[in-house]
């Protein structure tokens, strides 16, 4: 042991999912020699879970829609903090990126006319996913693997990059081990591209897998990258509560999109109690024309359940704080009720949300189509990322792009359901197309000696360090930060804890850096765990950080010592950066000014 | 509080053993709870491979007392579990280390198949025309999540290694989806027969009986991709009229 594989590519992917495959088939597709390494097994990344549906104004269940009113409803939903070049390019392009997919075998569920079919999520003025049932993610990621890999692309999966490595400011590789041998490896490279999706794994209860652990965000963050939006943490609103084991696994928006109401314990439908000024006009105010919005009426409004995650994830706090909750601490979701309108209710139930139906009957013990869900926040994805060029999505730091979740901008204070799996394709192709021109125009950068020296000694010090008598493990430090972030920095926030919590995300920071791990090399995942604690203090820290300066509420942002919107906060963005001594600074930017066009289309869309 | 007993399968290549190890239950438990929490606390090197927890992702095959499933899907209330619970890697595959076997010929195998060529746009922005017929008919094959316990159980590879002659049952599965899309125009009922062997499939069904997805493997993609090759490659009459056909264009 001991040696260094070398590899030498044009453009190297650190991620697979949505993003990074599609990074991977542009960057292919202009003539770069393409690396994609992945910490798990091609096609397994976190995109396999999106369930709902892929958001782009087709137009083909409601001609009215149009890349003006997804824009509209993009930046309303953000809360016009998105960066609004990305929003305009997300939605101009985002119908033509779900065309290709089904060029490259995908397939959609159909409307009538035999045109791909579009469901209704929150926040969408119109229907606007393109789905198939509830497992779009899989599609999605099916087909741009199968695809992908005809392309030339060289894979190597079950390798984590741990280190970035930089000619003076350039990125010009990275630094990574082989989970199974735990055998290092160089990857050269003319550019990289971050994709490596999210950070739900810093929380206790989340919908994301193991490989949340803010990889991107923090080796960009160390690299010298401005990190934005960090504050802004999606909890989405319908999360298993029970059982336990199964605590914050996802229940798709798409259960409200096809009738699904909420319930509080008194039976009463509590969303119609608060709607925010900034949706009064588009909600239904009666249970009756919520129904016939899903159901396909153009003229009714569409039910609360539908309205931004953000608002639902905290009408559900409210209830279950209020003492309205349900047994197990959430509320109920009902899609059963639907038989009172529909003759085939427990059919069209299982063939409308099959992986729900599948989902509620084998880790619950639920037929959803008898009887009502339990469902509570949580943490589900991150606005905030990467600060990148809305064209080309390269970050400040030269030579190093981001694409999907890892990557800010598009989303600003809170995501729209199907807004993701959109954003992946749209800036997965951007980011490809610009990397692999970077590399072509820059050709290869120096890897240094030095740098892999320091990356190695970094990787091999916890083994080094070996078992300690009394220490807890890598296990446990993680539960004890997944603790302090869920209940310092979750849904509803406050100076006091928010200071006490970047306190202890230092002290756990420690603790983590100075842990030892026994075991060896091989496919040791107690040693994979220690090293991926680096990347969740850091991102940790970020968002607690950026919670703290924004002394506001705004989208998925809720502090209960300043409930209200603030405007001049609404013009400025948190940026962090790290400091010359190592440590991480807060900053506020003003955003870029919106051109008057857009402006226009924004208000014409009130 | 109540405990259950595992015995855990530990070691690599070169050789290893079943461990017992004792962990608390909680309600609603699966198994691979139950192997996080001894990774926790007993066992912080124990090699195991998952991603989503909830049968998605298709990454925790093993062997849970002696059946193929993912262990993020087998509910400990479902096992008895006054016995130790057994936990052994998938069979099919070279072992890597603990519970993580080396699937690697999976992705080699689905290379070799000819990839997905549609017939020209019916629209002239590019896109098709489908049915949602169309689309039900894939998609039961296109719910496969390659957690591959198909593959795991069928006894042309797990037990006669005809690793370079099968491409076994999920990738019959994939076959079947792209031969059955709407779109599609490629033929690969040749490779079929001879390189992809789907001629050894003997029909015993055990791929659908472990499938996770409750996909009907044999019945609904192996037999209709049986039927396609013995038409193409053996029918003595659709033969003749070919023969003539071709003649008569010529």
């Amino acid at each position: 042991m001991g040696e260094i594989t070398r590899h030498k590519h044009d453009v190297l992917i650190i991620g697979c999912g949505g993003a990074g495959l599609r990074a991977a088939i542009e960057a292919s597709a202009a003539g770069a020699s393409v690396a994609v390494v992945s910490k798990c097994l091609l096609g397994k990344a976190h995109t396999v879970m999106a369930e709902g549906g892929m958001a782009a104004a087709l137009g083909n269940v409601d001609e009215r829609d149009s890349w003006e009113v997804h824009f509209a409803d993009t930046m309303r939903g953000g809360q016009y903090l998105n960066n609004w070049r990305m929003a305009e390019l997300h939605a101009k392009e985002s119908p033509n990126r779900v065309q290709e997919l089904e060029a490259w075998g995908a397939v959609f569920d159909r409307t009538k006319e035999g045109r791909i079919l579009q469901r209704n999520f929150g926040g969408h003025a119109h229907p606007r996913l393109a789905h198939v049932g509830d497992r779009t993610g899989l599609e999605l990621i099916r087909t741009l693997q199968d695809h992908g890999v005809h392309q030339g692309m060289e894979d190597f999966q079950e390798c984590t990059i741990t280190r970035l490595l930089q000619d003076g400011e350039r990125v010009v590789g990275a630094f990574g081990y082989d989970r199974e041998s735990g055998e290092f490896r160089v990857f050269q490279a003319g550019a990289v591209i971050l994709a490596t999706g999210g950070i739900g794994q810093t929380f206790k209860i989340t919908s994301n897998s193991w490989e949340g652990t803010g990889d991107g965000h923090s080796l960009g963050y160390h690299a010298g990258a401005e990190l934005i939006d960090m504050e802004f943490v999606q909890f989405h609103p319908t999360g298993m509560v029970w059982p336990p084991s199964v605590r914050g696994l996802l229940v798709t928006e798409g259960v409200r999109g096809e009738g699904g109401i909420l319930k509080n314990s008194e039976g009463r439908r509590f969303m119609f109690d608060d709607i925010p000024d900034l949706y009064v006009n588009q909600t239904a105010d009666n249970p009756d024309e919520g129904w016939r919005y899903v159901t396909g009426d153009r003229n009714a409004r569409r039910p609360p359940e539908l309205l931004t995650r953000d608002h639902v994830a905290r009408c559900i706090v409210r209830e279950v704080q209020e003492g309205r909750g349900s047994p197990h601490g959430g509320v109920f979701l009902d899609i059963a009720w639907i038989k009172e309108n529909i003759a085939d209710a427990p059919d069209h139930i299982k063939r409308k949300l099959p992986s729900m139906y599948h989902q509620f009957k084998e880790l619950a013990g639920i037929d959803i189509t008898v009887e009502p869900m339990e469902v509570g926040p949580t943490t589900h994805y991150v606005m905030g990322g990467l600060r990148v060029d809305s064209d080309t999505q390269m970050s400040t730091v030269p030579g190093l792009f981001a694409a999907g979740e890892c990557a800010a901008g598009l989303h600003g204070a809170n995501r729209l359901g199907g807004n993701s799996l959109s954003d992946l394709v749209v800036f997965g192709k951007r980011a490809g197309e610009a990397a692999a021109a970077f590399a072509n125009e820059r050709g290869m950068g120096t890897v240094l000696d030095d740098e892999i020296d320091l990356a190695k000694r970094e990787a091999l010090a916890p083994l080094k360090r070996g078992d300690q008598p009394g220490s807890v493990g890598p296990y446990k430090v993680q539960t004890e930060l997944q603790d302090l972030m869920q209940d310092k920095v979750g849904i509803i926030r406050k100076e006091d804890t928010l200071s006490e919590a970047v306190e202890e995300i230092g002290t756990i920071a420690d603790k983590g850096a100075k842990m030892g791990v026994g075991g060896d090399r091989h496919f040791n995942t107690g040693w994979h765990t220690g090293l991926d604690l680096h990347h969740l203090v850091t991102v940790a820290e970020a968002c607690a950080r950026s919670a703290l300066a924004r002394r506001e509420s705004r989208g998925a942002h809720s502090r209960i010592d300043y409930p209200d919107k603030d405007a001049d906060w609404g013009k400025h963005t948190v940026v962090l950066k790290k400091g010359s001594d190592g440590t991480m600074e807060a900053s506020r930017d003003p955003l870029p000014e919106i051109p008057q066009e857009l402006r226009t289309i924004i208000e014409e869309q009130g | 509080m109540a405990t259950a007993t595992f015995k855990i399968w530990r070691g690599d290549k070169t050789g290893g053993e079943f461990k017992e190890y004792t962990t608390e239950l909680s309600e609603g438990m699966v198994v691979l709870d139950a192997i996080h929490q001894i990774q926790a606390d007993q066992a912080h090197d124990l090699a195991i491979r998952w991603n989503c927890k909830a049968g998605k992702c298709g990454s925790c095959s093993a062997e849970v007392n002696g059946m193929p499933k993912i262990m993020c899907m087998t509910r400990l209330s479902d096992l008895p579990l006054d016995r130790p619970v057994t936990v052994e890697p998938m069979k099919a595959f070279p072992l890597k280390k603990d519970l993580v076997t080396d699937v690697s010929w999976n992705y080699e195998v689905k290379k070799r198949i000819r990839p997905f060529k549609p017939r020209a746009p019916d629209f002239e922005d590019g896109s098709w025309k489908m049915h949602q017929s169309d689309v039900d008919r894939v998609m039961e094959f296109r719910k496969c999540i390659e957690c591959y316990l198909c593959q795991d159980v069928c006894h042309v590879l797990r037990d006669h290694h005809m690793h370079d002659e099968f491409i076994g049952p999920r990738f019959l599965v994939y076959s079947a989806a792209l031969e059955m899309h709407p779109l599609d125009t490629e033929d690969r009922t040749d490779d079929l027969r001879t390189d992809q062997g789907v001629g050894l499939c003997n029909i015993t069904k055990c791929c659908t009986k472990v499938c996770p997805e409750g996909i009907t493997i044999t019945d609904n993609a192996i037999i209709p991709l049986k039927e396609r090759v013995a038409d193409s490659a053996y029918d003595p009459i659709g033969k003749l009229v070919q023969l003539v056909i071709g003649r008569a264009k010529d």
